[in-house]
């Protein structure tokens, strides 16, 4: 665009401003740097990850002595987060967008359901991915249409999504499990290439696209800049009501992509799964420090915020307990880390007052 | 008009009733009270005849002291040599009566009595040595621009702020509310512009919120309805079922279970501010029957308005309000020529510095608005802006100015009427902002800025789609470009587009949103009031920021309520008065006074008294 205007007539300063990762560099200070943004925000998750391992270690000495049972159980975790891990890069850029995402369970129930009847087995592979993405994308749309045109709360809007889509799920299936056929479609979540299972590598995938895609791209400026303040995100020539509309796509998107790689995980799919998934989704993405008013959150830290939950039901695993005390443990961990992110905003907040005046 | 007079007939008969006002009145029939009433109807013509003592005599005092207009007079003195030239008036009266409960002044005592307060915010000093005095039963109508400090000194009486200096006297105590519910326990109520009821509670519910009255936790919801229906009586208003929701009510309703709540508290000052803004003609006329038959029960009223006339009909005293000191105090408000309110309101004290202002050269016009309406806002607005020149809108507040701005920009759709810029339709923001057109809204924070964002991305917030290659963002483009705009804005802290925008001043945060539209291309810069809670070091520069852009050649169409800042900018002013346009001239032809005059009373001969 034109940036010369400004130049005109205006009184020069000495403009000359540093870009900050250079000055960082220049101090010799990694840590520092933008590229090492990531992972300082999320410094916290990453030590209650270290910390879930010790106590992994501590309590089962004798498994986490070997070696090769280590690098299985990381794939384990890793692929237990996997579908819960792309829906939540999908509801991290919805709340991110300043909206929620209740319906994201029932979406992956109809996406799922809907590639494994008989008729759409009949297309094959692609035909049975198609349609899982479509149906995803197309679910996401109406929730985006009801929330931006029909001016519902998205809250109410997606509700609605989460009952309605589980009620289409059942009729659908008439509420049996249906079994895939496929044997390309089943195999995904057994194959392992280079020794890393295929869906770590979607999961690995579909994180780097969001990130990108919140970092990197106008789409992503638009999504923070739409949940930071609509309005003035309106005022400064932003169409908010198209691009909440295409949040709620892209999250039904992502919701195609889980089901199919649950699809493949039980080799079968029904009105009942991902349960609650909406829940774990949102949960992580809090827990990754995405504000749930919107305007602020990261991809890295809603996949540490999935990690954390899986290797919780691991540690959980390996040790014999019951879900309901990891239930409570999961609990415990959501305040615990939204009580720290708030500590750490105000604090920050404060020190940057400070600084202004 | 209130204020006692040895010679009302009407005194004898109300003097009885303050003490036990609120029970007495049920039985009596609002509409049927004949002494306030009958005053009133007389008034017109024959009251300088009545009463020269209360109302006419001081008028001389004040006009003597302050024929020379425009000289800056000492500030603070007026309301001190005022004040007993009106006192000696009353005091005779005011002794013989002493019937009343001691805690109820009689009409015509002073209720209450501000010296000097001083109300500092970082930045500013809000209030700067006010003088208020008023009395029991009067309705004293404090008259100021915009900044004056009025809403300060409201929230000062309504214990939402303290003052730094100065006393304050309160039925004879010094007073200084720790919150709002210590000065309505006091007695003193204050009914907001924007009422602050609650929509989704009962009338009832709404008079007696934060009070309500209970028995052992358990609301006595029959009590609270008898009591309500009792005070809506009082008011006049019997047929306002206590237990209707307040969502369903009309403005007037509302403000009546504003007024409701005010007399449950049993207040013996109300406070309000700009109540007619809200209202429509013949609910003026409700509110004013209301208003006098409080006062008649011995309540004080403090009434704000920008409308002369309604301080005219309405008021006994008016104070004048100028940079967060009196200007005036006490002056009558029936007879006071509106030149001599107008000159207390502006005299400037405040240094505007105003760049120098090359003319024009006239050239077809940019924007071109035809007809522009949008029902209950404003209608049928037509303006044109060329470019390179400034154009200012001067208007109160809710006279419509930033809703057209708002059409104008196409963030409002229009009922009827075109806006074309460059012989482009506009219909939407999206179209306004590919025109060329950009907005510096008037809510800063809430309107404009992404507050936890970066200067610079603030700053690319319209344009930074410009910057990307396939929809790939180019931050290292987009901060050379930030800090090339900021720079030449003189932004500070210099150097740094990476800080959080919430760290920058007020002025400067309005320099980030002007940057936006530069860096954007504009063409045609609206502003709505461009120097809001901006101090008045970076005016000066936002000043020149302006003149700068339109030296450049973009159209600058501005909006403010500060009439100085309207005539020291724009090579041409349009007045605009309740949702019109009624007076278009160039800047350098018109006058401060003029334009406020239009601004509040719509001609200069309207309130003026023969």
């Amino acid at each position: 665009m034109t940036d010369q205007t400004t130049k005109a007539s205006l009184p020069a300063q000495s403009p000359p401003v540093e870009a900050p990762p250079a000055q960082a560099r220049a101090r010799g200070n990694w840590f520092k740097s933008d590229g090492a943004e990531p992972l300082r925000r999320n410094l916290g998750l990453i030590g209650v990850l270290v910390v879930l391992v010790i106590i992994g270690a501590a309590t089962r000495p004798e498994l986490y002595g070997d070696a090769t049972w280590v690098k299985n159980n990381t794939f384990t975790i890793l692929q237990q987060a996997s579908a819960i891990g792309v829906v939540t890069v999908g509801m991290t850029f919805v709340i991110i967008g300043g909206g929620i995402d209740l319906s994201v369970g029932a979406i992956i129930a109809v996406a799922g359901v809907w590639s494994t009847t008989l008729a759409t087995q009949s297309y094959g592979t692609a035909g049975m991915i198609f349609t899982a993405l479509v149906v995803g994308v197309v679910v996401g749309l109406i929730n985006g249409v009801l929330i931006s045109y029909g001016r519902l709360v998205p809250f109410i809007a997606t509700l609605a999504m989460m009952v309605a889509a589980r009620g289409v799920a059942a009729q659908i299936s008439g509420k049996q499990t249906q079994v895939s056929a496929n044997t390309t479609i089943n195999s995904i979540a057994s194959t392992r290439w280079l020794g890393i299972p295929v869906l770590v590598y979607i999961l690995a995938l579909v994180v780097a696209a969001g990130w990108v895609l919140l970092n990197r791209t106008t789409f992503g400026r638009r999504t923070v800049a739409v949940g930071g303040n609509p309005e003035a995100a309106r005022l400064a020539g932003i169409n908010v009501k198209f691009h909440t509309l295409l949040l709620y796509a892209l999250s039904g998107l992502c919701c195609g992509i889980a089901a199919i790689m649950l699809t493949s995980q039980a080799t079968s799919a029904q009105a009942a799964m991902a349960n609650l998934y909406e829940l774990d989704a949102i949960a992580a993405a809090i827990i990754g420090g995405t504000l749930l008013s919107g305007g602020r959150g990261t991809i890295i830290g809603a996949l540490f915020g999935v990690l954390v939950f899986s290797t919780i039901t691991n540690l959980f695993a390996i040790n014999n307990l019951s879900t309901e005390a990891q239930n409570m443990v999961k609990g415990a961990i959501i305040v615990a880390a939204v009580l720290v992110q708030q500590f750490r905003y105000k604090s920050l907040t404060q020190l940057l007052g400070r600084s202004s005046s | 008009m209130t204020t006692p007079d040895p010679a009302r007939p009407g005194r004898s008969a109300d003097s009885p009733a303050p003490g036990s006002a609120g029970a007495a009145i049920p039985e009596q029939p609002a509409g049927d009270r004949p002494p306030p009433t009958e005053r009133r109807a007389s008034e017109g013509h024959s009251a300088s005849a009545d009463r020269p003592a209360a109302r006419d005599e001081p008028a001389p005092a004040p006009e003597g002291r302050h024929a020379p207009e425009g000289q800056p007079a000492p500030e603070g003195q007026p309301a001190a040599g005022d004040r007993p030239a009106t006192e000696d008036g009353h005091t005779p009266g005011e002794q013989p009566a002493p019937e009343g409960k001691p805690d109820r002044p009689n009409l015509g005592d002073v209720v209450l009595r501000l010296d000097g307060v001083v109300k500092t915010f970082p930045g500013v000093r809000a209030l700067d040595g006010v003088q208020l005095e008023v009395r029991a039963g009067e309705v004293h109508c404090l008259l100021g621009q915009n900044g004056a400090g009025k809403s300060t000194l409201i929230k000062v009486l309504a214990g939402v702020h303290r003052a730094d200096e100065g006393s304050i006297t309160w039925l004879g105590q010094p007073f200084a509310p720790a919150s709002p519910q210590a000065a309505m326990r006091a007695g003193i109520a204050t009914i907001y512009q924007e009422l602050d009821l609650v929509d989704d509670l009962s009338v009832a519910e709404n008079a007696f919120l934060g009070h309500e009255e209970s028995r052992a936790g358990f609301l006595r919801r029959r009590s609270t309805a008898y009591r309500t229906r009792q005070i809506l009586a009082r008011l006049g208003h019997d047929h306002i079922s206590p237990r209707r929701l307040v969502r369903s009510l009309p403005a007037a309703g509302k403000q009546i279970v504003s007024m409701a709540r005010a007399l449950s508290h049993d207040a013996r000052l109300i406070v309000m501010d700009e109540p007619s803004a809200v209202l429509a003609h013949d609910e003026v006329r409700n509110l004013f029957r209301i208003i006098r038959e409080l006062t008649a029960q011995g309540i004080a009223v403090i009434y704000i308005s920008h409308r002369l006339e309604e301080i005219r009909d309405i008021g006994d005293r008016v104070t004048v309000l100028k940079d967060g000191r009196t200007t005036a105090a006490n002056l009558p408000a029936r007879s006071t020529p509106t030149r001599e309110l107008v000159s207390r309101m502006t005299g400037r004290t405040i240094e505007y510095v105003f760049p120098p202002r090359a003319s024009t050269a006239a050239t077809e016009p940019l924007l071109q608005v035809e007809g522009l309406t949008r029902e209950g806002e404003f209608a049928d607005a037509s303006l044109s802006v060329r470019a390179g020149e400034i154009v200012g809108i001067a208007g109160l507040v809710g006279s419509g100015r930033s809703e057209l701005l708002e059409t104008i920009f196409g963030a409002r759709r229009a009922d009827r009427g075109t806006v074309t810029l460059n012989g482009k339709r506009i219909t939407s923001i999206g179209g306004a902002v590919r025109a060329g057109m950009g907005m510096a809204p008037e809510e800063r924070k809430s309107q404009a800025l992404l507050l936890d964002e970066p200067i610079y991305r603030n700053m690319t917030l319209s344009s930074f789609a410009g910057y990307a290659r396939g929809g790939f963002t180019d931050t290292g483009k987009e901060r050379a470009a930030a800090a090339e705009t900021a720079a030449a804005l003189e932004l500070r802290p210099r150097g740094d587009v990476n800080r959080p925008i919430r760290t920058l001043s007020g002025g400067n945060q309005q320099k980030v949103v002007v940057g936006r539209w530069l860096l954007g291309g504009t063409k045609l810069l609206l502003l709505d009031e461009p120097t809001r809670g901006v101090d008045v070091g970076a005016r000066a520069e936002l000043y020149q920021v302006i003149h700068d852009l339109a030296a450049r050649g973009v159209g600058v169409l501005m909006v403010s309520s500060e009439v100085p800042e309207v005539l020291g900018l724009a090579d041409r002013v349009l007045v605009m008065r309740e949702g019109h346009l009624i007076h278009e001239a160039p800047a350098s032809e018109i006058d401060e006074a003029t334009v406020l005059d239009l601004v509040m009373a719509g001609s200069l001969m309207e309130g003026e008294p023969a």
